[in-house]
Order: structure tokens, then C-alpha cells, then sequence
């Protein structure tokens, strides 16, 4: 049996949920960049589906973009958790409730 | 092929989720990333299946190890650690707001699965041959998307300066003052 659109949108909906669980239930800074990566590539697999089912190659062009994008959220949000880690020496989220120090 | 690939990646993505470890964690998102190479594979997108390859597990993710390795840290904060006053309070205002994420994530994918078999009955077979080539995609790509592309291209080089200015080991106010003439060069 060949999978249709409905099944590629419920495996990218399991892993989106996957990703916002990972963002909520963690308490590790990595961990959470690694969420939201898990989110960013469900949300690229609805566009290739989409893109396969319109007979289009936007969606494919779209997460070159997408792609782009989360290669430059990956890169700043590193170099702030180096450098929140240089402060407090911890990757706990909670340890960084203040805003000034 | 689809159930197999679409098995790896799910689980793959639970376990990074599970694993304490970052640099496990990291791993098995490269696993997860394989498998959905796969998928855009049997979708016929080859260039998107490649670049999610070489861009994604392959550099992304090194970044992401590197970081991983640079910090050190590889434990997520036990509950020892935690025992300096007032993270412990605040841990506790945290675990309402996990709890709150935890159930927010389970009726997600509740809402969108029955979103997604509650349509009508509306299979969406996929049409029998894609147009989509790579030449296809670098067509586009330099016509239609020739203004988002350029706007790629600095939004990188933003995030390049960006990230350097913010990892760097000196403030920057002390590197002004040091160049102002009369005082003394730092060691």
C-alpha cells in the first residue's frame, strides 16, 4: 500500500508534537535547540508533502529556506548559550530567570 | 519503505527527547534526520533528501556536538544540583508550566490527527509523476526567488557576525577604552 498526503501530515504532526513536548518538558538548553530543530524539519516534511501532492516545487524551495533559517537560529542560539554558560556555568534554563547580573 | 522510515524517525526523535545525554541526544537527531531523508526520497525531492543530508546532519548538527563538546556539561542539572536557594522555588513554578507543555503537546497531535482523518473521507493520493528536478528547483530558485534568496544570503551573514560578537570571551566597552590614547596597553 502506498502512502497518501494524510499519512506524511500525521507523521509530521507526531514529530512536531514530539519537538513542543521537547521544548516543555526539558531543562536543558541544548536540548531544547534540539527540539525545536525536530519541529522546524516536521514542518519541512508538510511542505515536500505538499509540495508532491500540488505537483509543485515551491514547497521543496521553501525548505531550502527553512533551511537557511534554522542554520542561523542554530548558530545565534549556540553562541548565546556559550556565552549564558560562561556566566553561570549551568545549561538550566531556571538558573537564568534574571535579567541583569 | 514510508512505515519503516517513518518508525526510525519517530523514535529516534522520542529518544532525543528521553536521553539525558546531549551528545547521545544529538546522535540520534542525526538519526532521526536520516530517516527523513528517506522520506523526501520516496516523496521524489532528491535535492531536498541530499541537502538535509549535508547541510542539516552534517553541518547543523556538527555545530551543534561542537557546542556540545566546547561546553561540557553533559548532564542535564539533577536534583542535588538544584538545591541552592531559590532555584528550587523556581523549579517548582517551572514543573506547572511542564506539566501545562506536556499536555498542550498530547492535544496537539490529538487535534491534528483528528484533523487530519475527520476531512471527509479525502484520501490525497499523491499524482502519479513529479515535475520536480533539481534544474526545476535552480529555475525557480533564480527567478521567482531571486529577492528571497539574495535576502538569505544576508540574513547569514547577519547571524555570522551575530554569533561571533555574542561568543566572544571580552566584553566589548573595555576594548573601546583600551584604544583611547594615554592609557596604558593591557596585558
Amino acid at each position: 500500500m502506498t502512502p497518501t498526503l494524510n499519512e506524511y501530515l500525521l507523521l509530521s504532526a507526531i514529530l512536531f508534537a514530539i519537538g513542543t513536548g521537547g521544548v516543555f518538558l526539558r531543562r536543558n538548553l541544548i536540548t531544547i535547540l534540539l527540539s525545536i530543530e525536530i519541529m522546524l524539519n516536521a514542518v519541512n516534511l508538510t511542505f515536500v508533502a505538499f509540495g508532491r501532492a500540488l505537483g509543485s516545487v515551491d514547497g521543496q524551495i521553501i525548505v531550502f529556506f527553512v533551511m537557511t533559517v534554522a542554520a542561523a537560529e542554530a548558530a545565534v542560539g549556540l553562541a548565546i548559550v556559550i556565552g549564558l554558560f560562561r556566566h553561570r556555568a549551568s545549561l538550566n534554563p531556571d538558573s537564568f530567570a534574571s535579567l541583569k547580573w | 519503505m514510508f512505515y519503516l522510515f517513518g518508525a526510525v524517525a519517530i523514535v529516534a526523535s522520542l529518544l532525543v527527547i528521553a536521553q539525558r545525554n546531549p551528545i547521545y541526544s544529538v546522535l540520534l537527531l542525526i538519526a532521526s534526520f536520516g530517516a527523513l531523508s528517506g522520506l523526501y526520497v520516496l516523496l521524489e525531492a532528491p535535492f531536498v533528501a541530499v541537502i538535509q543530508i549535508i547541510v542539516y546532519a552534517g553541518a547543523i548538527m556538527v555545530l551543534f556536538l561542537f557546542v556540545v563538546m566546547l561546553l561540557n556539561a553533559p548532564h542535564e542539572d539533577t536534583e542535588e544540583d538544584l538545591e541552592t536557594p531559590g532555584v528550587e522555588r523556581r523549579r517548582l513554578a517551572g514543573a506547572g508550566v511542564r506539566r501545562f507543555g506536556g499536555l498542550l503537546a498530547l492535544a496537539l497531535i490529538v487535534e491534528l490527527w483528528w484533523a487530519l482523518t475527520k476531512n471527509g473521507g479525502e484520501t490525497g493520493a499523491f499524482p502519479a509523476a513529479a515535475e520536480a528536478s533539481v534544474a526545476a528547483i535552480g529555475r525557480a530558485l533564480f527567478t521567482d526567488y531571486a529577492f528571497p534568496f539574495e535576502v538569505t544570503s544576508i540574513l547569514i551573514l547577519v547571524a555570522m557576525v551575530g554569533a561571533v560578537v555574542l561568543a566572544r570571551r571580552e566584553p566589548i566597552a573595555p576594548a573601546a577604552r583600551r584604544r583611547s590614547p594615554g592609557t596604558p596597553d593591557l596585558p
